[in-house]
């Protein structure tokens, strides 16, 4: 469903991704692990169309469409969903009504009905249950003084209530101490489905003992330098990234 | 970026919803300022010989005084002899004594602003005066207000009916003699309203008063006096536009609020007149004096204001904490975009034990607007134990426009305290793509972040007002992203 073809970026002159490629079915989960720098924040937010980031060679096909042409919002609406490293304060901004307007957003684009209050609530209601997310916090504004942990679960509730069809969490791991490791975790796979994607970018091996992966990938220096199944993790968690950078060097 | 100026530049230049003119017959006084003039507007009002005198009395103040300058404002010196100070739409009689005798064209110009005269029609539970340039045309829901004793009408009228509370309030906060506008506006004012709560009384209504200048080349110099007598409440709200031209009309407002013991003013302001072009050419210059005096203890005066139109803006609502544990407060949201400048905000001046204030002022500012807090907190001698509390935030949309901060503080008592925060923020990429990658389009995610700034100001207002408020926002920031 999702197919990248040497993929070239540039931000602010400077190469950052140098011919990436990737092919992700659908109801597939893949993870990407890679060493700070080497370009994985940057692969996400190519993907979910940020600005700044400069496409200068290559192609980007989600179900057969060119993802390239298309705006955050349109891409958001065929459902691509990035639970971003560092989510974003909107101070003033209801966490609900938020919630509320990008549901609705979403579901107007794919030409559904907008949920009305009370089916809305409930949905929340039940879908903030699921990530043990307090409703204190659904009162609140965006992300405002929430703490680490609360943030990573909001994008978790975020990403439970719009339902994408590829869901990339970048980093959503970092950050989190066990408990709320585990509750995120419990919250990524109770979304597993055949019919949703989930790209995974972490650092540490930890989160795929919660969140099992059918692929793990190494990007390092802006290219998939290897590919495997998730006994590729482990190796790396016990012999670091050094030797995956030598063979391919080699 | 390059490509989101531009995309500032363009939502920026959203048009202007009110900017129709309407045909309506008129008694237009000719360009001009004398004494003559002065005889004139209180002759065609009928009034009394001490309200003439009062104006003249004024008008010969106003010779002696300069314009101010120091304001953080740009514009070309205001000729006032090319100003008309009076204008009438043309009727039979002397007045509207009912709706059935207001041009219809007149109400259909309400209509189209969203304000239905007709009480049938009218915002349930709210009561409104329209003045139309120099005067006011219909007041609705006189009759339920009379019962429970408030008067609600035209100051003209009420210099007639109520000539002893007029005598003894007007200019009592405002006096002629304050500032060059407001000295203009006590020689000149044409028309405005008046209010009077009696005491211990809830007014059971919103009241509201909707300015609108037609004519061209007219000013409108209106005039509101609000006095709520001990342990009244009242809740007012005004609202205004003008139509689109070319040249630069002069709205020189003086409002007067009087609270007495125990009682509580609530004066909310949604500010639309017309702005100007993209280009800066036209717009209403907006000078406008407006002071509350909490005169008896435990008596609260509120500002909330929403300034999104005007070429300039100069207005710093403001209160007279005289009575001991009166407060006061000031919430604003100022809007400028094109080439609009506003210089806005409050003055607070505690004079009795215990006072309290609180300001919150909101700006900001897209395209080539400027906008500029002025804020003075002024604990006096006797003010023991006051307090002030000033959040003063700036929010930048684009990097062509500008946001001032100017906060005063003067305190001569030592145990009053003060305390000012004060932040400045641009809608930032993050934001908005944050936003966008939750499905909402650049402008939602634009008014949704501008609302959430706006937040504390917009919930002071009554709820149809904060819509209507919102709405307006969203208007005035169409196409602005960035
Ligand atoms: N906005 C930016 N401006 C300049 N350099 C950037 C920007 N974003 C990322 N980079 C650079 O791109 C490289 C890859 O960053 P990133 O994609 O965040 O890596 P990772 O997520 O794998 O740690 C780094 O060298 C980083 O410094
Ligand atoms: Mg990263």
């Amino acid at each position: 469903m999702l197919s990248i073809n040497n993929l070239h970026v540039n931000v602010d002159g400077k190469e950052i991704l140098k011919g990436l490629n990737l092919e992700i079915g659908r109801g597939e989960v893949h993870a990407i692990m890679g060493p700070n720098g080497s370009g994985k924040s940057t692969l996400s937010y190519v993907l979910a169309g940020r600005e700044g980031y400069e496409v200068t060679a290559g192609e980007i096909l989600f179900e057969g469409r060119n993802l390239l042409d298309m705006s955050p919002e349109e891409r958001a609406w065929a459902g691509i969903f990035l639970a971003m490293q560092y989510p974003v304060e909107l101070p003033g901004v209801n966490n609900m009504n938020f919630l509320r307007e990008s549901l609705n957003a979403i579901r107007k684009a794919r030409g559904e009905e907008e949920l009305d209050a009370v089916a809305f609530m409930k949905l929340v209601r039940e879908k903030a249950a699921t990530v043990e997310l307090d409703d204190k916090l659904l009162k609140r504004s965006v992300n405002a003084g929430f703490s680490g942990g609360e943030k990573k679960r909001n994008e978790i509730l975020q990403m439970a209530m719009l339902e994408p069809k590829l869901a990339i969490l970048d980093e959503t791991d970092s950050g989190l101490d066990i408990d709320a490791l585990r509750i995120v975790a419990e919250g990524v796979n109770l979304l597993r489905s055949p019919e949703r994607s989930i790209i995974m970018i972490t650092h540490y091996q930890r989160l795929l003992d919660y969140i099992e992966p059918d692929f793990v990938h190494v990007l390092a220096d802006g290219r998939i330098i290897r590919s495997g199944g998730k006994e590729l993790a482990l190796a790396l968690e016990e012999k670091g990234y050094a030797w995956v950078l030598e063979e391919d060097a080699a | 970026m390059k490509a989101q100026q531009d995309e500032v530049n363009d939502l920026v230049k959203a048009g202007y919803e009110h900017g129709f003119v309407s045909n309506v017959a008129s008694d237009t006084l000719p360009p001009g300022l004398d004494e003559d003039t002065i005889r004139f507007i209180s002759a065609k009002k009928n009034e009394p010989e001490w309200m003439l005198d009062y104006r003249l009395k004024a008008y010969h103040h106003w010779l002696e005084m300069e314009e101010p300058d120091w304001a953080h404002l740009r514009y070309d010196p205001i000729d006032f002899q090319a100003i008309s100070y009076f204008s009438a739409p043309k009727k039979a009689s002397d007045g509207p004594q009912s709706l059935d005798e207001v041009d219809p064209e007149l109400l259909a110009t309400y209509e189209k602003l969203g304000i239905p005269l007709e009480e049938q029609k009218a915002l349930a539970g709210v009561a409104v005066d329209a003045v139309f340039d120099s005067v006011s045309v219909a007041t609705t829901f006189r009759q339920q207000l009379a019962d429970v004793g408030v008067i609600f009408c035209s100051i003209s009228e009420a210099v007639h009916e109520h000539p002893e509370l007029v005598r003894e309030h007007l200019g009592s906060v405002v006096p002629h003699t304050d500032n060059y506008f407001a000295a203009l506006n006590a020689a000149v004012f044409s028309d405005g309203t008046f209010v009077y709560i009696p005491e211990g009384v809830s007014c059971p209504m919103e009241l509201s008063t909707y300015f609108r200048i037609n004519e061209a080349k007219t000013g409108q110099f209106e005039r509101t006096l609000i006095v709520a007598d001990k342990g009244s409440f009242v809740s007012y709200l005004e609202g205004c536009t003008a139509p689109m031209r070319d040249e630069n009309q002069l709205h020189a407002a003086v409002v007067e609020l009087i609270a007495m013991e125990d009682a509580k003013i609530k004066y909310s302001t949604v500010q639309n007149w017309y702005p100007g072009d993209e280009n800066g050419v036209g717009g209403i210059y907006n000078f406008v004096t407006k002071r509350g005096d909490c005169r008896g203890d435990r008596s609260h005066i509120s500002w909330t204001q929403v300034e999104t139109g005007s070429a300039i803006t100069w207005k710093y609502p403001s209160c007279i904490l005289r009575g001991d544990d009166s407060v006061g407060e000031f919430y604003s949201v100022a809007v400028t975009r094109g080439h609009q400048q506003a210089d806005t905000g409050t003055k607070m001046y505690h004079m009795g034990k215990n006072t309290h204030s609180t300001i919150v002022s909101k700006g900001i500012s897209a395209a080539h607007g400027q906008n500029a807090y002025r804020g003075l907190v002024r604990m006096g001698i006797k003010a023991e134990n006051a307090r002030n509390h000033t959040q003063c935030d700036s929010l930048l949309i684009g990097d062509q426009c500008g946001a001032h901060t100017f906060p005063y503080i003067e305190v001569r008592n030592p145990s009053a305290k003060v305390e000012h925060e004060a932040t400045t923020s641009k809608i930032s990429e993050d934001q908005l793509f944050y936003c966008r990658q939750r499905g909402l389009k650049e402008e939602d995610a634009v008014s949704m972040i501008v609302n959430g700034f706006c937040k504390e100001v917009f919930n002071e207002l009554p709820m149809e007002f904060a819509v209507e408020a919102r709405k307006l926002l969203n208007i005035t920031l169409e196409g602005a992203v960035g």
